[in-house]
């Protein structure tokens, strides 16, 4: 049994007075798809944006490719980790925004390659020979040169995963990645995280909605509510199969606000 | 005729030293406005501290009482300006502390979802700023950029009190010789107009190239 890439052992996170995590701790394997669904609040993001280094945790440890995430060691001592450590842990991490967040003022090219170039040095021929397999991939390859003003939301979110995949990361987070797309332009997202499920082994998390591309992608599924995992299973138990109560009646209404299961 | 042709000529000299006074200027203006507007947003208190104090200083004192510091107190200091150089740095650090201001409120109005993509993607606080805040931030700091470059403009006429030919100067010059007041006044007011709407069209059209190909929603 491989060691597992993400260890969360009882980390706390409040905002203000409202206590969002609270000792949660979970495991992810090397190369599984994981989806994490729950009401809004119930911290799935919050854990995302955690492991991209986007908040801070109040308590507890995470481990991420067999090193702390927020502290490092020193003389056997575990400390807070500083800017440089954090710098080092994200190359391991890449994420994929509800709102793409592209950068407006660059083209969709410049958007890609930025950030190899800029972190790992890459030359400009390099980081635009892979950019342009990556846009090829995600079914852009003719949009290179456009600017995000004049794509769709699908094709913008496709242009945030290509932007993410350049740095080559060993942990993808995908956090509700197609909640702000028109109906009809879901499924051409969704479609080129299937094929990067298919063709590589990086590890996925997913904070999604879709139940159904839930279902069908994902290997293990979190339910999650005020903070805690309720339940977790393979998907058939979780969608078909709810043990707990909470489950149900969340499904229930998921399913009665028209999501196919 | 000729006589009224040599008085243009001294009121066109002065309007070249109010164009050089005010490109110098706005060049200090807009260094001092990077790095005090920069420093504002600092996560090192000193930083933070340094530049406040400056742009409270220049902010609340008068220009004139700047002026009269660079010129004539800061030779008992050992530092003895020609007066345009005392001029240049007078209007330079009194406009860049306004400018300071609107870097500061640009950078800070670009959304929060830009420096969560430079920390997703890896990138250093200088890197995120350099390549994707301050290009965005640039095109929110142009049109009032082109204000401080025309109150800019026309504060220059307070150098003609440490006695530079400027256009103000030379004004008064004019009449003193001609005893005509309308004309030399009508002319420097024409002057310092088309100077000011010269900035402005400037302004626009550097605006009009930048945005394009952005979101129109965000400036």
């Amino acid at each position: 049994m491989p060691a597992p890439i993400i260890k969360i052992d009882a980390i706390s996170k409040s905002f203000g007075t409202f206590k969002v995590l609270d000792g949660l701790s979970m495991q992810v394997m090397p190369g599984e798809k994981l989806a994490l669904i729950g009401p809004s609040g119930s911290g799935k993001t919050t854990i995302l944006r955690i492991l991209m280094t986007l908040e801070k945790i109040d308590g507890g440890h995470i481990q991420v490719d067999g090193e702390q995430l927020y502290h490092m060691e020193r003389n056997g001592q575990l400390l807070p980790a500083d800017e440089r450590h954090l710098a080092r842990m994200r190359q391991k991490i890449g994420m994929v925004f509800q709102l793409f967040n592209l950068f407006p003022h660059k083209c969709v090219m410049d958007n890609v390659t930025l950030a190899p170039m800029l972190t790992k040095g890459v030359a400009r021929a390099a980081a635009e020979k892979r950019a342009m397999e990556l846009l090829d991939m995600v079914g852009l390859a003719d949009k290179a040169k456009a600017m995000p003003a004049q794509l769709s939301g699908g094709q913008k979110q496709r242009v945030a995963i290509a932007r993410a995949l350049a740095l080559s990361p060993k942990i993808m987070l995908f956090d509700e990645v197609t909640s702000a797309l028109d109906p009809e332009l879901v499924e051409e997202v969704l479609n080129v995280m299937r094929k990067l499920a298919a063709e590589t082994d990086m590890t996925m998390l997913l904070v999604t909605h879709e139940m159904g591309f839930a279902h069908d992608f994902a290997d293990r599924v979190l339910f999650f509510d005020r903070g805690r995992i309720v339940e977790e299973g393979k998907p058939d138990e979780i969608f078909r199969h709810p043990k707990q109560e909470r489950t149900q009646s969340f499904l229930k209404k998921i399913i009665a606000a028209g999501h196919r299961v | 005729m000729t006589q009224w042709s040599g008085y243009l000529g001294l009121i066109l000299q002065g309007a070249l030293v109010t164009i050089e006074l005010t490109l110098m200027g706005s060049v200090l203006a807009l260094i001092m406005a990077f790095l005090a507007g920069m420093g504002r947003v600092s996560r090192f208190f000193i930083l933070r501290a340094i530049a406040t104090a400056y742009i409270e200083f220049f902010r609340g004192t008068s220009i004139f009482v700047q002026l009269f510091w660079a010129y004539f107190v800061l030779p008992f200091a050992g530092l003895s300006l020609t007066p345009l150089q005392a001029g240049v740095l007078a209007l330079g650090l009194n406009v860049g502390a306004y400018a300071a201001e609107v870097v500061r409120g640009a950078i800070l109005s670009v959304g929060r979802e830009q420096y969560e993509a430079c920390t997703a993607l890896n990138l250093g606080r200088w890197q995120g700023m350099r390549h994707v805040i301050l290009p965005q931030a640039l095109l929110v700091m142009l049109p009032t950029f082109g204000n401080n470059a025309i109150e800019l403009l026309k504060a220059t006429s307070v150098v003609s009190l440490i006695s530079l030919a400027d256009l103000t100067f030379q004004a008064q010059v004019v009449r003193s010789q001609t005893g005509s007041t309308l004309m030399p006044f009508l002319s420097v007011l024409i002057t310092y107009f088309a100077l000011a709407l010269i900035i402005s069209w400037g302004v626009r059209t550097l605006e009009r190239r930048m945005a394009r190909g952005l979101d129109g929603v965000r400036i």
